[in-house]
């Protein structure tokens, strides 16, 4: 990565990306937050990491602390941690920019997530292609190796695949090479990398851990509007004037942030809301939309990964979807029979569609085959597909209607301008 | 309470449980099974076995669950 992506804070004083966007030393990461408090103090963290309300930042959103007592509980003192910076997510750049930026707070994530579950193996797992945040995590690494005791310390490359960083895809890839995912349960916590409970935790969710052990789960609980808790990060991509990071306070609006990245409601027609595995909302009605778990899921959406990504009126929707579909499918692991057949068929109605060289009855297959897929895989590859193309089907139904008759609206409308 | 499971990694599409067990299972276009719904009803179970063992990839179980 050449240049870091602009980053814009909107969460007041903002507390990851205070500073210049640079890779920040481990004497600038000190002074800047001081250093971890002394073990005795963090004895309760995982009771505090419950109370803080912190969610996973990966996609999934499952409560952390929650996650880091299931692995305690098992692990006897034998955990291992795999540290997930694998990021396959296309519109998605704020794991690769955390880590190049402020690789000591995601190792002081690692190293007190290591301590809690009580975990002799430390891996971090980062995507090939991020490049600056490989480099930094190194640097880091090699700087605080002290840090890690007698722990077993590794940085491995994680594939450039979609399903690569899937929690066991990640284990399967330590333990055979092969970033695929395998059948569940048991779930990694229960048994991971060579039987061990395994805790795969995304890069922010560790760098949160890490404010939240030294700030307290209160001061964490004071950020958010509304009935949000704390603070994240968003990759703001497409029709904006700055497209980056932000690091907001949950429960901003989705208005806010497009604000924030220099545009307004002027000329856009739809939101596509935690990437791939997500949904396309319409701009009017996901304007006030507040970005927090619970307030999403409410409303049918998905914070997952903190997409947000804008399609202005100049966009066919059509074509959108239609290259979705196709990198979804060419991302399928190859191992289940309903993702490698049904999405492959999904994406070529799409890409017909989006052509206007639909047959007699595209339209109608993609809808039936849309509501088929989910829950017929090892992994929700399928289903993250599927889910994005039902919003598509919805947000976008005149413009799929005209593309079946071999019309584009979009089209038209330039042509008429 | 008995739940009919699949392994999606071993499932080659072969067909046989649909045939043996049309009560819970459907083909899709492309021969893969579609489960109905999860629970198995006592009256039921019979027929379940029998498609679980003719699978010939062994990707069907019956699993025992202690509450409901």
């Amino acid at each position: 990565m050449s240049g870091l992506p602009e980053m814009i804070a909107t969460a007041g004083r903002p507390v990851i990306f205070d500073g210049p966007p640079t890779v920040e030393t481990l004497a600038m990461h000190r002074e800047r937050l001081g250093t971890l408090p002394p073990p005795a103090s963090r004895s309760d963290l995982i009771g505090i990491l419950e109370r803080s309300g912190l969610q996973g930042r990966g996609g999934a959103g499952f409560p952390v602390g929650r996650k880091w007592r299931s692995v305690a509980e098992r692990a006897g003192g034998h955990a291992v941690l795999l540290v997930n910076g694998a990021e396959g997510e296309p519109l998605s750049v704020k794991d690769r920019s955390l880590m190049a930026t402020r690789p000591h707070l995601v190792v002081d994530g690692a190293l007190l997530a290591a301590e809690a579950v009580g975990a002799d193996e430390v891996i971090f797992y980062v995507g090939a292609e991020h490049r600056a945040a490989q480099a930094a995590i190194n640097r880091a690494l090699v700087e605080r190796k002290a840090d890690f005791g007698r722990r077993r310390l590794r940085l491995l490359d994680a594939p450039t695949a979609y399903v690569a960083g899937e929690e066991s895809a990640a284990v399967n890839f330590v333990q055979s090479g092969v970033a695929r995912p395998t059948t569940t349960p048991p779930r990694p916590f229960e048994r991971g990398v060579r039987g061990r409970p395994t805790l795969v935790q995304n890069v922010e969710s560790l760098a949160m851990a890490a404010l939240i052990s030294q700030y307290g789960d209160q001061w964490f609980r004071g950020l958010g509007r509304g009935s949000a808790r704390g603070i994240g990060l968003l990759t703001v991509s497409g029709a904006v004037l700055r497209p980056g990071l932000q690091e907001i306070e949950l429960g901003s609006t989705v208005g806010e942030v497009i604000e924030a990245a220099g545009s307004s409601r002027h000329g856009l027609q739809a939101v596509l809301l935690g990437g791939y595995f997500g949904a396309f909302a319409p701009a009017a009605e996901a304007w006030d939309l507040e970005l927090d778990q619970a307030s999403m899921r409410a409303r049918g959406y998905a914070l997952g990964c903190g997409v947000v990504s804008l399609l202005s009126e100049a966009e066919c929707g059509v074509t959108t979807t239609s290259r979705i579909m196709a990198y979804m499918a060419s991302q399928s692991a190859r191992q289940c029979g309903p993702c490698v057949f049904g999405l492959a068929a999904i994406s070529a109605a799409t890409s017909r569609l989006s052509a206007r060289r639909a047959q007699a009855n595209d339209l109608e297959r993609a809808e039936r085959w849309s509501a088929q897929l989910t829950g017929r895989g090892a992994c929700r590859h399928p289903d993250g597909a599927v889910g994005l193309l039902r919003s598509a089907l919805r947000v976008f139904d005149e413009e799929f209607a005209a593309h079946q008759q071999g019309h584009c609206l979009r089209q038209q409308a330039r042509r008429a301008a | 309470m008995t739940t009919l499971e699949i392994d999606r990694i071993r499932c080659d599409g072969h067909g046989l449980c649909a045939e043996l067990l049309p009560e819970m299972i459907e083909l899709d276009d492309w021969g893969y099974p579609i489960l109905k719904g999860r629970a198995v009803s006592p009256s039921v179970i019979p027929h379940a076995r029998r498609a679980v063992d003719a699978c010939p990839v062994l990707a069907l179980r019956l699993r025992q669950h202690a509450h409901v």
